[in-house]
């Protein structure tokens, strides 16, 4: 028996949620997702092994990362566990010219998008306070971990490509468009809503990508929202579509579909991925002490990688091919396990470095007396 | 206006209102990056009208009226920023800013350290502030400590409509975030402005009447103020050197520990309260550095630590020219 949040937010029976895939494997695609079949034709069948080889090798990632961190080995580790086909589905949706801002938890959109693994962990063994040069990589933004200051600026990066020319020329080639990653938690900050606010305003290529994880570390999406949160979309002036987020082909068809209006300059649409972390929030978490075992069972029965896995083997997958991912998966995370343990650094002068980036002479001479302090200790041993 | 920025004009008598738009003019000119946003800048110009005419100059892709959302505003120009524009944000009053505290402070003023250095954060945030204009509750303010207090930004404030026309086009230059905080009791006098006569560096402060007996330092409003009382003082005898800071982050210590060398007495002002505020900054690190010259101790003139009154009682509040001279009667007599 499913919980209420479950059944108030479940993935059956809603008629007006996007779904290709049932929860046993089966292409079934159900009303809603008739018009977004067409973006089904774009994958080939080496993208669909891609599909479930990132959801699998990320969740191989996710499960070593989180080990790590009890090891003492990262300050935090904030699993995605469950969101798996929501993420890469969407982020195959992306084209290179594109801008990904992320929350903090879509790990396998940078790794889509050509970000090293490692420097997220970077970030959360306590080395650098970012990580990467977002335009290094696949323009995959910095981590935000205040809730939904990055959909404003998302908004805004999204208003620049507008200004400097570089959307709705009509060459879907060369057209940017934003995508921001926020949850269902971030969805009730005030910089979210005045993010949908300015972008309908100015009709900003983007889209906004809300993973509905149903937990706002321990406080249910109901007490977020009285209404489905792709609602709210309306209520903005933008298209609002709901998918299950659970389904990976769901969530490429309707973001390639909302990606391609972006760039078009039809402006700025809200996608609501229902999904669930079946992991705690992070690694100070402890969701057993607000959360119901059966809701928890329900979700799991509806694993995203477990019903990709039995649609390929619908269509003949071989089991080779699923074991080879299994072998590099595991492959994957001890690489980054032995890479993570490798990390070093910083030096102290990075506390100085890039707060400003003109001189300031209080920074300055607060650097040149915390070498002369730490110098004065070795002099005393010598 | 085109009068303003028009080269074959060397000098006006500007209101500070002009030659702040004198300067944003120049800079939008001069970059064609530089992007205006903020709440009625556009056909109104704002509500004090530092943004008219450039509208209809540089047209809506430049002059950008936003919805009425300051958080809206400011991280939305983090975004343009990011992708290479410099925006300058117009706050429409100083108690209208808190509603992007966040975005300032925990995104704007980070965002290049975030980054280690991979990008700058050239955004500008004008904030009308202080008081003696007899408004109602959250115009009136004087928050400048909470930006002072907040590494990543640069914080700076013009007492007259030369340095307004000059440290604007400075402070949009600068790669790094500046909060300028406009005196908007100091909006409407006019002054000389010098157009082809670079300014002051943007953070330097400067010597503005020379005196020898007590040394005073204000920012802003204050400046025009102190000016008052140190002729007041001279009537009585008593020599003051007056001090502009112009800049509250970094602030030039130079000139101060200068005239204090000289003076041994110092007296630190401003509209905002005094507690935790620039004045105590500038207070201890005078006692830090220039002890043995100090002949008494560093006093503060400050607003009270209280909310900003009533309008009606507001000259009980600000610091006044007799506020100030009681304060070097004290230190003189010390």
């Amino acid at each position: 028996m499913p919980s209420s949040a479950a059944v108030a937010y479940g993935l059956d029976g809603a008629e007006t949620c996007v779904r290709m895939i049932s929860p046993h494997g089966v292409f079934e695609p159900n009303a809603a997702a008739e018009e977004f079949l067409p973006y089904l034709d774009r994958l080939t069948e080496a993208d669909h092994r891609r599909f479930y080889r990132d959801m699998v090798v990320v969740r191989r990632f996710d499960t070593e990362a989180a080990n790590l961190q009890r090891q003492g080995q990262l300050a935090l580790w904030v699993p995605s566990h469950g969101q798996e086909a929501a993420q890469v589905g969407s982020a195959y949706a992306t084209r290179p010219q594109d801008h990904v801002f992320p929350s903090y938890r879509e790990h396998v959109v940078g790794m889509i998008r050509g970000l090293d693994v490692v420097d997220i962990l970077r970030m959360l063994r306590g080395v650098t306070l970012g990580g990467w040069v977002p335009e290094a990589h696949g323009n995959f933004h910095l981590y935000t971990l205040v809730l939904a200051s990055q959909t404003l600026h998302s908004t805004g990066y999204a208003m620049g490509m507008q200004l400097d020319g570089s959307t709705a020329t009509g060459n879907p080639e060369t057209d940017q468009a934003v995508i921001v990653y926020y949850g269902d938690g971030a969805s009730s900050q005030g910089d979210a809503n005045e993010a949908l606010v300015f972008a309908a305003s100015y009709q900003t290529p983007q889209v906004f990508f809300l993973q509905n994880n149903q937990w706002a570390i321990s406080v249910p999406v109901a007490r977020q929202s009285r209404t489905p949160l792709y609602l709210r979309a309306s209520g903005f002036g933008m298209p609002g579509t709901q998918i299950d987020g659970n389904d990976v082909l769901a969530s490429f068809a309707v973001t390639a579909k909302s990606m391609d209006d972006a760039r078009a300059g039809h402006g700025p649409s809200l996608i609501e991925a229902l999904t669930y972390r079946v992991g705690a929030h992070t690694t100070a978490d402890d969701p057993t002490k607000y959360r119901d075992p059966d809701e928890l069972a329900y979700w799991v029965a509806r694993d995203p990688i477990v019903r990709f896995r039995s649609y390929l083997q619908g269509r003949g997958i071989e089991q080779e091919f699923l074991d080879a991912v299994d072998e590099e998966a595991a492959d994957f995370a001890a690489d980054t396990r032995r890479r993570a343990l490798e990390i070093t650094g910083p030096e102290q002068s990075v506390i100085f470095d890039n707060v400003y980036a003109e001189p300031h002479p209080l920074v300055a001479e607060q650097k040149a007396w915390l070498d002369r302090y730490e110098a004065s200790f070795d002099e005393g041993e010598n | 206006m085109t009068v303003a920025t028009d080269t074959s004009v060397t000098s006006a008598a500007l209101p500070m209102t002009k030659a702040l738009n004198a300067g944003l003019r120049r800079a939008m000119l001069d970059d064609p990056l530089v992007l205006l946003m903020g709440e009625d800048i556009g056909p109104l110009g704002g509500v004090f009208r530092v943004t008219e005419g450039l509208i209809a100059e540089f047209g809506d892709k430049r002059v950008l009226d936003t919805p009425l959302a300051e958080s809206g505003i400011i991280g939305t120009a983090i975004g343009l920023a990011m992708r290479g524009f410099r925006p300058v944000c117009e706050i429409q009053f100083d108690g209208f800013v808190f509603p992007g505290f966040d975005q300032i402070t925990s995104q704007l003023a980070r965002m290049r350290n975030r980054h280690e250095g991979g990008l700058v954060m050239p955004v500008v945030i004008r904030i009308p502030y202080g008081g003696h204009i007899g408004s109602i509750e959250h115009h009136q303010e004087s928050p400048e400590a909470y930006f002072a207090h907040t590494p990543g930004l640069r914080v700076v404030s013009p007492s007259n409509p030369h340095d307004a026309y000059w440290m604007m086009q400075e402070a949009i230059k600068s790669d790094d975030p500046v909060i300028f905080f406009e005196p908007k009791s100091r909006y409407w006098p006019k002054g000389e402005v010098r157009f082809g006569e670079s300014g002051t560096p943007l953070h330097a402060s400067r010597v503005v009447r020379a005196g020898t007996d007590v040394t005073v330092v204000g920012h802003g409003a204050m400046v025009s103020v102190l000016l008052q009382a140190a002729d007041l003082a001279a009537s009585e005898g008593i020599s003051l050197e007056v001090i502009d800071l112009r800049s509250i982050s970094p602030i030039d210590y130079g000139p101060i520990l200068g005239s204090v060398q000289k003076t041994g007495r110092l007296v630190v002002t401003q509209e905002a309260p005094g507690f935790v505020s620039v004045g105590s900054e500038i207070a201890a690190t005078v006692a830090e550095r220039s002890f043995y010259t100090l002949e008494a101790p560093v006093l503060r003139v400050s607003g009270f630590d209280t909310p900003f009154p009533p309008a009606a009682v507001e000259t009980h509040f600000l610091p006044s020219p007799d506020r100030v001279l009681e304060a070097v009667d004290r230190v003189l007599a010390y």
